[in-house]
């Protein structure tokens, strides 16, 4: 049984989530479409914290809601005026894409329902089993043995490098 | 014995090929002159060493009390195809080889040297000397074959090199259509020895000749065949005439002799190596490099036989109505290689112990030497006058004195007379002729009486009857010292070649035959026919008189016929245009066109409606393509997970 | 009442829908980055998810999610490079402009 307070933030979360995904797509000004974003960014920043993941939601607040919303506003900013509603989008485009997201949904439901396992243990039992806390995790992202990370962690490292190199070299002025 | 001097003889002329065709054109005319007839001239020095201790040495390898061997110098392994099917590659010394390599090599190097004044001043005179390297090395490397398939090869090498010779005036269109024609008939007539050496191959466990000609060898193919006959012949027959086929291409021979004259578009000093001394009889050498094999099979011999004394005759009667003297030549030619090949084809061990294979090969040798002696005279005498036609000669003895007198050796040699060189190897050919019988002797002593009589009235023709009202404006004279020096060293060779005892050095097994002229049956008769022929011909023309016109008018038709050759030109030309253009290869051509062609057209076509029908697919919009392909992982996993659930 | 990972796979599943939705329809191309990144996240946190619920003893699914957030800046990071380099091109950002690689 959970505790009340966790099933209320639970279906406040997601009612946020849903709600803003919905509205940052369907939102004709797009200054207002990255705003939602950073809502439905932060909801998941909360389920992440609510499923125990306690680093894993301050990364995903201080990366994604900190630093990718903040280019997504510079570029907006840099490439057009911020008031300006985009155009009004062709009923046939939005039936297609609509049509698109209701089959995946229908189809994906149907898989997660199907799911043998989908009802097997609570968010609580969950919880106690996998405590983890920063110690392990440094511990892992650093290891190099078995279930270390010091691989993919090295090779993002380049990746980061790479990317800024790229970044700068198509946005320079020629 | 050491294995350098037989790798230089192969080894100079290719490496001055190359060195020729590579570099020539950076070259001055004398320096690659100078440089091919230094190659050939110690190829031939190195060839005369060759022979002389095969011959002369008594080296146990070479000969054996009396009988000579053949000894195989060095013989590697090239080709591995299977276990059985093996080409080597090496160089087989024995009579007819060492003889031929001492023909070869002398004839090329006068040639050579000739040429240096001959073709002086011509464009291309480098190349033209480069592929007479070419064809050196491919006539010898084709001599000394250990092997039949090293032959093929060395013989599709030669059939290259007199293409290349004969055009070598490429911007004459007679000459391009020539070495065309050339290459095309013996490419033809070699398919069918390659048939044969196949048929071959596959009943004997070998292609070397040694293995294939060993005593019992023949035997072991007969029972192997199994009796197996077809159309009559046995396949050891039919496989030797198909090996003939070839020779028959090469040599010329009826009905596939329609190249040879054609051939004299090319410089006369080509016409003198190639097409008169040692490619044409690269046949007859086929069939005595063969001969154990092919005196199994006497059908095969005397198809052989039937062929020779047919194409003789036609020639000779071709020869006596030619107007261009390079063409008189050429038949002569032909007829004088029927002549050998009649001579292999009566050769049996027990007619005068195989006297005609070496009578055959007597005469090749005499042949090559007078014959190259008569084409280099009558490049002289077309270096003089600037025409290939005896109409534009006449009278010319007293202009051209060298050439004159050489040139009456050679035909006296050709001739038969005593004491010329071909008097002794036609009178062997004869004997052997007669031995086998008495039809073929009395035919083939008619031919030679024809040849006789064609010859002399070309020599008088070019050198006595009406003197050419031209002389006075263009005086001609004497070639120069490289082209006459040839000339006499030649004519010295014609007169006393007929004293070498060949019965000594070269028989059909190895074992010496002893010489003896039969006076009484053959000699004197042949002689006497000889000699009024020549006397008729010198009646007929000694002067400029009408009697040439009456003869030809006693049978006009015949004189016709023979002037157009018989005809043989235009029936090809009935056959390929009238038969295998229009109707076989036109309607291949149809089907070409239509069927083939049309298929894909239509391949073609679907493609390019289908694309500009599915074009608009190609939108450029990232957000359709990822449309699609999301619905295409739904239809996908829905589909999955259909039949998992 | 139970919180079972049904229930968290919910708000993801209509994440990523809305992120299908907005991808396909959407013409300015930082709406679609948006969407792009709405997906990501829906991703993110079904990895999440099934590492919390199926192998709670296990942390391959965080560590993929962390992983993947990094990933996600920098593809990001390019991305609205290549934007505001178009931009600079063109003056506009705008998909339906940007017809140079149709047929």
């Amino acid at each position: 049984m959970e505790s009340i307070g966790n099933i209320i933030l639970y279906f406040v979360v997601a009612v946020i989530i849903a709600v803003f995904s919905a509205m940052a797509v369907t939102t004709r000004k797009i200054l207002r479409a990255a705003t939602y974003l950073l809502f439905v960014l932060l909801g998941t920043a909360v389920v992440y914290f609510q499923l125990g993941y306690e680093f894993l939601g301050a990364v995903q607040i201080a990366v994604y809601a900190g630093g990718i919303l903040v280019l997504f506003v510079f570029s907006i900013l840099l490439t057009q005026h911020p008031a300006d509603p985009a155009s009004v989008l062709a009923n046939h485009r939005k039936f297609v894409g609509g049509l698109a997201a209701v089959c995946a949904v229908a189809l994906l439901g149907v898989a997660v329902c199907k799911f043998p396992l989908i009802d097997g243990m609570s968010l609580t039992e969950a919880v106690s089993i996998g405590d983890l806390n920063m110690k392990q995790i440094g511990h892992f992202l650093l290891s190099s043995e078995k279930f270390g990370y010091l691989l993919p962690f090295e090779a993002i490292s380049v990746l980061l490098l790479a990317c800024i190199i790229g970044g700068i070299a198509i946005a320079r002025n020629k | 014995m050491d294995l350098t001097l037989p790798i230089l003889i192969l080894a100079i002329p290719i490496t001055m090929f190359l060195i020729l065709g590579l570099f020539g054109m950076k070259m001055s005319h004398k320096l690659a002159g100078i440089l091919g007839i230094l190659g050939m001239g110690t190829t031939m020095v190195l060839a005369y060493t060759v022979a002389f201790d095969y011959f002369f040495s008594g080296n146990s390898l070479f000969i054996s009390g009396s009988e000579r061997l053949q000894h195989t110098v060095f013989d590697v392994t090239w080709l591995q195809f299977s276990p059985r099917l093996v080409v080597n590659f090496g160089f087989l010394l024995d009579p007819i080889c060492a003889m031929m390599l001492v023909v070869i090599t002398t004839i090329s190097f006068f040639v050579h040297l000739y040429s240096w004044g001959y073709m002086e001043g011509e464009k291309g005179f480098q190349r033209f000397y480069a592929f007479l390297s070419l064809f050196s090395f491919s006539m010898l490397g084709l001599v000394v074959a250990t092997n039949i398939f090293q032959m093929y090869i060395f013989w599709e090498l030669v059939g290259v090199s007199s293409y290349l010779l004969i055009g070598f005036y490429y911007k004459t269109p007679s000459a391009v259509s020539a070495s065309k024609k050339a290459f095309i008939v013996t490419r033809f007539a070699d398919l069918g020895m390659l048939i044969g050496i196949l048929v071959l191959s596959f009943y004997m466990p070998t292609f070397n000749f040694i293995e294939l000609t060993a005593p019992g060898q023949p035997q072991a193919v007969l029972a192997s065949t199994g009796g197996a006959t077809f159309l009559g012949g046995s396949v050891l027959t039919w496989a030797l005439v198909l090996i003939f086929t070839g020779g028959m291409g090469k040599s010329a021979m009826l009905p596939l002799h329609i190249w040879l004259p054609d051939a004299m578009e090319g410089p006369t000093p080509v016409s003198a190596l190639i097409h008169a001394a040692t490619m044409v009889v690269a046949g007859v050498y086929l069939v005595a490099r063969m001969f154990p094999l092919y005196l199994m099979e006497y059908q095969a011999l005397d198809f052989i036989t039937f062929i020779g004394a047919i194409t003789a005759l036609y020639a000779a009667v071709v020869a006596c109505t030619q107007v261009d003297i390079k063409r008189v030549l050429a038949f002569s030619t032909i007829s004088q290689i029927a002549f050998m090949m009649v001579s292999l084809g009566v050769a049996r061990p027990e007619i005068h112990e195989g006297l005609g294979y070496m009578a055959s090969m007597f005469h090749l040798f005499t042949h090559a030497m007078f014959k190259a002696l008569l084409f280099l005279g009558a490049g002289a005498l077309i270096h003089a006058v600037h025409s290939n036609d005896y109409t534009a000669m006449g009278g010319l003895r007293k202009y051209m004195p060298i050439t004159h007198w050489t040139f009456l050796i050679g035909c006296l040699a050709i001739a038969g007379i005593y004491p010329f060189s071909g008097f002794f190897s036609k009178d062997e050919m004869l004997s052997a002729m007669y031995g086998y019988s008495t039809f073929w002797g009395v035919w083939m002593t008619f031919v030679a009486g024809l040849t006789a009589f064609y010859m002399f009235r070309l020599y008088y023709l070019i050198f006595w009857w009406d003197e050419n009202p031209h002389y006075k404006h263009h005086r001609p004279h004497d070639a120069p010292w490289q082209m006459s020096l040839p000339l006499i060293i030649l004519a010295a060779v014609s007169c006393v070649a007929g004293f070498i005892p060949f019965g000594e050095l070269i028989t059909w097994n190895g074992e010496p035959y002893h010489i003896h002229i039969e006076w009484v049956k053959v000699a004197i008769p042949s002689l006497c026919t000889a000699v009024v022929a020549i006397l008729l011909a010198t009646v007929m023309y000694r002067k400029k008189n009408s009697l040439p016109d009456k003869a030809a008018a006693i049978w006009p038709g015949l004189w016709r016929a023979a002037h157009h050759r018989f005809y043989w030109d235009e029936i090809y030309m009935f056959i390929t245009h009238k038969i295998i253009f229009n109707v076989i290869c036109s309607s291949i051509a149809w089907f070409d066109r239509h069927i083939i062609d049309g298929t894909m057209d239509a391949f073609a076509k679907v493609t390019q409606k289908t694309s500009y029908t599915i074009r608009g697919m190609q939108s450029g919009s990232i957000q359709t393509y990822v449309w699609w392909y999301l619905m295409g992982a739904v239809a996908l996993a829905a589909i999955t997970c259909w039949a998992i659930l | 009442m139970n919180l079972t990972m049904l229930m968290y796979l919910i708000p993801s599943l209509i994440m990523f829908a809305c992120g299908v939705y907005g991808f396909i329809t959407r013409k300015n191309l930082i709406a679609i980055l948006i969407s792009l990144e709405l997906m990501l996240n829906s991703v993110d946190l079904n990895f999440v998810i099934f590492n919390r619920f199926l192998f709670p003893g296990q942390l391959e699914g965080m560590f993929f999610t962390l992983f993947a957030i990094g990933i996600a800046a920098a593809e990001t990071a390019l991305a609205i490079a290549i934007v505001i380099n178009i931009y600079r091109s063109i003056k506009k950002i705008d998909v339906s402009e940007i017809t140079k690689m149709k047929f």
